[in-house]
């Protein structure tokens, strides 16, 4: 028996073998859209136990992968969801790689607030696809829609931040 | 299709929005900087985590299991009338063995 099938079966050690094969690329995920390291790696485990969990919905000849990012995906959102207006990035992960004197401390902060005010499911693609560069294809397969509703999603985030940031935008532009 | 192209917006305004998009990216990776390689690893092996979380789940799931099925049979009262009508049941059949075909072509 493969090891999919061993997996739907219960076998933990087949179990343990898929986690070990994605869990990487599961936590990388997860901490593209989350960006916490400790949030990340709790969401990567409840994302492992939800699939233990549901093993037996998943078909063997289907697309391990792909399902696992499905369900990562609904985790990170329903943890957006939860720490809605409650979640703050960490400094580590804000602070420039090459220092910007155009970006204030100030302009950053009222950047990290508009962005922390966007509604989870438009958070969710802004930060993959504005910051992380994701290919829109992968985050509609990831989270389960069509690529026509991420770019919808990205231009409806993109002017909701554009709506709190207008004055910061032009504040930097008059700077730069 | 581009939202843009939905709402009819000529290309022009196409052009202003990608223009809006990319000074926006500029913006929010200068606040937000995409994540390096290091820091997409865990730092930790996650597997006993998740290993104690199934293994206790598991152990509920069956102390769960153990006690319905112990307060199933030990909270079982079979009421008295159900005890009267099982033995007039079966000293009916006793008495009259004659009812058994009938009751039998009836079920």
């Amino acid at each position: 028996m493969d090891l999919l099938h061993r997996f739907v079966a219960g076998d933990l050690e087949a179990f343990e073998q898929l986690f070990r094969d994605h869990q990487r690329h599961v936590y990388a995920w997860i901490m593209r859209i989350v960006r916490n390291t400790a949030t990340a790696e709790d969401l990567t485990v409840e994302t492992f136990w939800r699939i233990y969990r549901s093993r037996t919905q998943f078909r063997p000849e289907g697309n391990f992968s792909a399902w696992a990012y499905r369900i990562a995906t609904n985790v990170a959102l329903d943890h957006l969801r939860r720490a809605h207006r409650e979640t703050e990035l960490p400094d580590n992960l804000l602070a420039p790689a090459t220092p910007d004197p155009a970006a204030s401390r100030e302009a950053r902060e009222r950047i990290r607030s508009a962005f922390a005010n966007l509604p989870p499911k438009y958070r969710l693609v802004a930060t993959l696809a504005l910051i992380e560069d994701a290919p829109y294809q992968e985050i509609a397969a990831a989270a389960g829609v069509s690529v026509a509703l991420v770019k919808v999603r990205v231009f409806r985030a993109t002017r909701l931040l554009r709506k709190q940031l207008r004055a910061l935008s032009a504040e930097i532009g008059a700077q730069l | 299709m581009n939202p843009i192209d939905q709402s009819g917006a000529s290309g022009k305004n196409r052009q202003e929005h990608d223009q809006e998009l990319a000074e926006l990216k500029h913006l929010l990776r200068q606040s937000m900087p995409p994540l390096s390689a290091d820091q997409l690893e865990p730092s930790t092996d996650l597997w006993p985590q998740l290993r104690a979380r199934i293994d206790s789940q598991l152990s509920a799931d069956r102390a769960n299991s153990q006690s319905i099925s112990k307060t199933h049979w030990a909270g079982m009262r079979v009421p008295w009338f159900d005890w009267a009508l099982a033995a007039l049941a079966t000293a009916a059949l006793l008495f009259f063995p004659g009812i058994i075909p009938a009751l039998l072509y009836h079920f």
